[in-house]
């Protein structure tokens, strides 16, 4: 993109309101023709579809046991067997990415916003916003993430407010320096200084002339958030601090097919399974996204 | 600009990184729902041992009163006294410490070793099928859950292969070198898909160099010029990769250290949470915190050694 300004009256202006738009339009005709882009929205939108379709899938009760068909294999009656208390396992991994996957796309919506919000001001204002928000940065980073997620839903207590909770208080860090890194190259671009001159409010020119501008990057880096978040909702439902029992989720599946490792491993591999897939597409998705808006601003 | 004063000015920025991890350590007592005191005691909440506990951490003080209490401690070496255990956090700590470096240790000079030779195989040929293969890796690796992976490895090199112990930490050097080996390839393989991606990345910009163009219209061999000149340039991004990741190996090796029962800080704090021992989970987040920002630092300084160029920095 040209930062060269030019004297008022040569002719069109090269600006950048119309090679972004002519490039995004681009991208939008072309976005069916990136393979990975179109993998991932194939897997994640069948998933979806799967865990918001379970009652339809199948006839069981997620939690109702049937201590008669403990343990049983594959069958016609149980496509991949029952677990421990003879609840059916595709029943229970449905229900369960259900569960999970509602919890990690409604937690990622809060670190997003916080850190995209707390980023823009640290970015735009400089000065002693900019020192603060970093030095609190400085200081969520200092934990490990799972450290830090598995403390606060401890004493928290468990469940899904401090699942929310804790992914907040832990994630908005990558948001807010991604938005910062990039609202600090794109203020110094004509557009804003040509929005500032025009005396255009602060609040005005960063919600509706730079976020547009700088959220992209935010977005993909979610895709690969949510995975985390998932990972962490599966990781805490694996040490008992996730939705309580008997909910199903991947976790505490996992939990409970650890027992039978030996005999049974098929009770503690297909849960994880489920989130190595669920993974892979939102992935995809991420991976498409940067290549399509990288292409597209080239 | 000296190397020392880049040192000392690193060790400025953590003065208030200390200040923000131990509020955050200390305010963790103020999340607990209702009286913390009587939470934390739960079916030993007499009344007298509440008002103990109460005077103790000074809970009817101000906010800021509590927070000078609790770094006084600190600064005396007090992280508080375990009510399992009986015993202080700082000794029980101490005792787990061992089996937990030796885990970090131990997989990131495996991450290392799994993650460069891909890193090479994939930027030798851009774009190639290799490249492709390689760069599949971090799209299944980053979703795949780490205790998940290590019941997998279990199950195939403990119990059907029965080539590694299924737990523990064993004894002596060469009892630890194969106990540990299972868990710290866990980690090790948790950790690889970040690192290939950066690595990649920065063998591919190194190859874009020029000197590396001069040395290939001179004639030099691929191996050699791999070997020669790309490796020794993309050490220096792995030192940094593995320093940023620090947080998440240790992250990971709590969750690794409870799969496998190694008796490393991890597991304690584990155990304290299901045992609802506060002040230890409380301890131990602050020491993970601690030990993060000093692995960081070292990295930091490894990296002004390794590159002389860190010295005109700035």
């Amino acid at each position: 993109m040209s930062t060269v300004s030019l004297p008022a009256g040569t002719g069109p202006v090269p600006g950048a309101p119309a090679a972004p738009a002519r490039a995004q339009r681009r991208a939008a005709r072309r976005w069916y023709r990136q393979p990975a882009l179109m993998a991932g929205i194939i897997i994640t939108g069948l998933i979806i579809i799967a865990a918001a379709a379970a009652p339809l899938l199948t006839s069981y009760n997620p939690i109702a046991q049937n201590l008669n068909a403990s343990l049983a294999g594959p069958s016609a009656h149980h496509l991949l067997g029952t677990d421990q208390l003879g609840r059916d396992t595709w029943t229970r991994l449905l229900y369960g990415l259900r569960v999970d996957l509602r919890i990690a796309f409604i937690a990622v919506l809060f670190p997003f916003v916080l850190g995209t919000i707390l980023g823009s001001l640290a970015g735009y204002f400089g000065g002693w916003v900019d020192v603060v928000v970093m030095r609190l940065v400085d200081t969520v980073v200092a934990f490990p993430f799972y450290v830090l997620v598995i403390a606060l839903v401890f004493v928290l207590g468990p469940g899904e407010r401090s699942i929310y909770i804790a992914i907040t208080v832990v994630g908005w860090v990558s948001y807010a320096r991604i938005v910062r890194g990039e609202i600090l190259v794109a203020k110094r671009q004509d557009y804003v200084l040509a929005a500032q001159a025009g005396g255009l409010s602060s609040a005005r020119i960063m919600g509706r002339h730079l976020l547009p501008n700088v959220i992209s990057q935010a977005f993909i880096y979610g895709m690969s958030d949510i995975v985390q978040d998932i990972l962490a909702i599966v990781t805490l439902g694996y040490f008992g601090l996730g939705v309580p029992p008997p909910t199903a989720d991947l976790g505490s599946m996992i939990n409970d097919g650890q027992n039978f490792l030996s005999t049974h491993w098929q009770l503690t591999t297909i849960p994880g399974l489920a989130v190595i897939v669920v993974g892979l597409g939102l992935s995809l998705i991420g991976d498409g996204l940067a290549d399509l808006l990288r292409t597209g601003s080239a | 600009m000296g190397r020392m004063s880049f040192v000392g000015r690193r060790l400025l920025q953590l003065i208030p990184v200390a200040f923000g991890v131990t509020f955050i350590v200390f305010f963790m007592v103020h999340l607990i729902p209702g009286d913390p005191a009587a939470s934390i005691l739960g079916i030993h909440a007499t009344p007298r041992a509440v008002a103990i506990l109460h005077h103790e951490w000074g809970l009817n003080r101000p906010l800021l009163s509590q927070y000078w209490l609790f770094l006084d401690r600190l600064l005396h070496g007090n992280l508080g006294y375990s009510l399992y255990y009986g015993q202080s956090t700082s000794s029980l700590v101490l005792s787990h410490l061992p089996p937990t470096l030796w885990l970090i240790v131990y997989a990131g000079v495996l991450s290392v070793l799994i993650s460069v030779p891909l890193a090479m195989i994939a930027a030798s040929r851009q774009d190639g099928v290799r490249d492709h293969v390689v760069r599949a890796v971090p799209l299944v690796g980053l979703g795949m859950p780490s205790f998940w992976l290590a019941f997998l490895l279990i199950l195939v090199f403990a119990i059907k292969v029965q080539a590694f112990p299924v737990s523990g930490y064993g004894s002596g050097f060469f009892g630890h070198l194969r106990s540990m080996f299972l868990p710290s390839l866990t980690a090790a393989l948790a950790l690889s898909p970040v690192v290939i991606r950066s690595l990649r990345a920065s063998m591919l910009t190194v190859l874009g160099a020029e000197y590396i163009t001069t040395a290939r219209s001179k004639g030099v061999p691929g191996h050699r010029l791999f070997l020669r000149h790309v490796l020794r340039n993309a050490v220096i991004p792995a030192v940094t990769v593995l320093g940023i990741n620090i947080g998440f190996l240790i992250g990971t090796t709590v969750i690794i250290e409870e799969v496998f029962a190694i008796p490393g800080v991890g597991q304690l704090m584990i155990n304290s949470i299901f045992q609802r021992d506060f002040p230890v989970v409380q301890g131990v987040t602050l020491v993970f915190a601690v030990m993060v920002v000093l692995l960081n630092l070292l990295a930091d300084m490894a990296y002004a050694a390794l590159d002389p160029r860190v010295r005109f920095d700035r």
